[in-house]
């Protein structure tokens, strides 16, 4: 089991949201995408640490798959710039930004089905000249590149335990092995670093250490890594880095042990007022005042009025009433009243 | 009772227009069987390539090559002018703006404000008489065997016809095997796993639809070699025609199209000859006028059947089909 990377190397100051790295390969700022009025992503700065694995880490719509999609040129945000290696990646369409060395992988495996598996791998190949129109006529001119990458393939497929599988039909593998080779075949483009959508979802747990594994060796490779993913077993084990996002921010940053209790990020996860009923006008009331915000606040004390409880306006002492009425009653009066 | 048609129906195997169906649905199968381009605007492109070829030698009297070049050049204009907008959409609208290009084709070649140059709704005669005159090495005469006996003309018709499409398909095989063959193949699966890995989609896309598109133009060109150039040959009914000689070969396949050619016009000559047969003999309670739209309801129907339950064609590979996803 290789080393992390100590936490010393990859930080520049305080571990905090947005924070600085020592040496960061991708670093962005302000990006945010709006879907009509839905927010998605809003991240006011962040720096990936090169050479270790970062995780990218948060509840289901936390924007994480769309921040993927945004870095990767595979949608385009409303605002922001970002930096890959210290070229601006901001409006560059999706595959120059592969070029440039940053490759990523699917939350729903892509693997080329009706294609075999070594001619997937072929596919991700980079310099091979006989993918221009002209050249591919004469095959003189690219059958030294093909057999240079059908021998690079194969020592990948070698490595991710495929080399049996080599002539299948992509279709034919199972999703683990789909994964793998998805994984397999971005490598083939020889990148700087990669990124990992949910490499763990609906992979079968017999395959999950080897997975494991081969993470891990891409980073002793020099490759740096961000992954998405939900498995925090597999976040604790692998990642030196973690990146906590919810409704888009980020909310939390820090190496796997000290971030899994950050309170922001058990807020996120399990909700802010998880320890509150908020099936209550007095928990409610509790989360008003927390919040600090008036429209909830009046909400709440408008039903509590409703419902006849005496509420102080805009004290905290809503604990002390009695009861905890339900709130369907003043709806029961009304059916009985006429 | 009259067997001729036997022998006639024989004699589609290696008639020009098979040749020319041929030529038009291998340049479909550059679009739809390997990158996947629901192109159902074909004969727009066998229209404008006719229509190159014979503006340039019948209208304006210049040489056969440069009507060659304009077949090219017109091609590749109509090809920039649908793709640039639509592909980099989803594939159904390439679809639909194809199908209305082609039909915006035929309606304005057929106006009369055009028909100085385009012969309106004439269309244009004389295209296959300028061609021969040009070109022809044979010596005048007739050769063959009983009904299948054909005249100098048209013997040099069908051996360039033929000669077209062993040349476009020697073409395809060679760019198919190749790395962007390999490409095509992913982009018609799914695009964005190839931009993924640094591929210029859009440009593959390009490319594959301007190289079937002259392919196709082609195949207008060689259409109108043994007939007069008419606008309303080249309605939907013909692109539909080339999609089933495309499904019923092998999409994806390089000889797909030349069989789906053959055996699609032996097929019509064929039951064409055998309905009539019937009809006349009172055999069959039908009106003759109806025998024509009988043969293209069993068309449809073997269609039909192919696609359910031989969806890679004859010649394609299972696994590679286009319909199993």
């Amino acid at each position: 089991m290789p080393e992390k990377t100590p936490v010393s190397d990859i930080l520049a100051g305080e571990a905090a949201p947005g924070c600085a790295k020592k040496d960061p390969i991708l670093v962005a700022d302000h990006v945010s995408r709006h879907f009509g009025g839905l927010t998605a992503v809003d991240v006011a700065h962040v720096e990936i640490p090169r050479g270790s694995i970062t995780a990218l880490i948060g509840p289901n719509g936390a924007g994480k798959t769309t921040l993927f999609n945004l870095l990767t040129g595979f949608d385009k945000p409303n605002t922001g710039t970002w930096t890959f290696d210290g070229q601006s990646l901001g409006g560059v369409p999706a595959f120059k930004v592969a070029r440039r060395g940053m490759v990523r992988t699917f939350q729903l495996t892509k693997a080329l089905s009706a294609m075999t598996v070594i001619e997937n791998m072929r596919l991700g190949a980079t310099g091979q000249g006989g993918e221009n129109v002209f050249a591919s006529v004469i095959r003189p001119l690219w059958r030294g590149r093909e057999a240079e990458i059908t021998e690079q393939a194969e020592g990948l497929l070698a490595r991710f335990k495929l080399d049996t599988k080599r002539d299948d039909y992509a279709g034919s593998l199972s999703g683990g092995q789909r994964k793998l080779l998805e994984m397999a075949r971005a490598l083939m483009t020889r990148p700087k670093m990669i990124m990992l959508d949910e490499p763990m979802a609906g992979v079968n747990p017999a395959l999950t250490q080897s997975l494991l594994e081969h993470i891990l060796s891409l980073k002793d490779d020099g490759t740096t890594v961000l992954f998405v993913e939900h498995d925090m077993h597999m976040v604790n084990e692998i990642a030196d880095w973690v990146i906590v996002m919810a409704e888009g921010k980020v909310v939390a940053e820090g190496p796997p042990s000290t971030v899994m209790n950050d309170q922001a990020v058990i807020d996120a996860y399990l909700g802010a007022h998880h320890d509150v009923d908020l099936g209550t006008i007095e928990g409610r009331l509790e989360v008003a005042e927390e919040m600090d915000s008036e429209a909830v606040r009046e909400e709440a004390e408008e039903e509590a009025e409703a419902a006849g409880i005496p509420v102080e306006h805009a004290t905290p002492d809503a604990e002390a009433t009695p009861a905890k009425t339900p709130r369907k009653k003043p709806a029961a009066k009304d059916e009985v009243t006429p | 009772m009259d067997f001729n048609f036997i022998p006639l129906a024989f004699g589609e195997v290696f008639s020009p227009t098979t040749a020319a169906y041929a030529l038009a649905a291998i340049g479909l199968a550059v679009h739809f069987g390997f990158a996947g381009l629901l192109n159902f605007g074909q004969a727009g492109f066998m229209a404008l390539g006719g229509y190159a070829f014979a503006v340039t030698t019948v209208i304006f009297g210049l040489p056969v090559w440069m009507g060659f070049l304009m077949v090219i050049a017109v091609s590749v204009v109509f090809a920039l002018i649908l793709g640039i907008p639509t592909l980099r959409l989803r594939a159904d609208y390439l679809s639909i703006v194809t199908i209305a290009a082609a039909e915006i084709v035929r309606l304005s070649v057929k106006t009369p404000e055009f028909s100085d140059v385009t012969g309106g709704s004439e269309g244009i005669n004389g295209a296959g008489r300028v061609f021969n005159e040009a070109t022809n090495p044979l010596p005048d005469g007739r050769w063959g065997v009983g009904v299948l006996t054909y005249s100098s003309a048209q013997w040099w018709l069908i051996i360039v016809g033929w000669a077209m499409v062993a040349i476009a398909c020697l073409l395809v095989w060679l760019l198919t095997r190749s790395p962007w063959g390999r490409v095509l193949r992913g982009i018609r699966e799914d695009e964005d796993a190839v931009r993924s890995l640094g591929k210029n989609v859009y440009q593959y896309k390009m490319q594959a639809l301007i190289i079937g598109g002259v392919i196709g133009g082609f195949g207008g060109f060689l259409f109108i070699l043994p007939r007069s150039l008419q606008p309303d040959n080249y309605g939907t009914q013909m692109t539909f025609f080339l999609y089933t000689i495309l499904l019923l070969g092998g999409a994806a396949t390089v000889f797909g199209p030349v069989l789906g050619s053959i055996i699609f016009w032996v097929v019509l000559s064929l039951s064409d000859g055998v309905l009539s047969l019937l009809v006349s003999n009172g055999w069959l309670p039908i009106a003759t006028t109806q025998q024509g739209p009988i043969r293209f309801i069993i068309v449809g129907v073997a269609l039909m059947l192919l696609v359910i339950f031989r969806p890679q064609g004859i010649l394609g590979k299972k696994k590679e089909a286009l319909f199993s996803a």
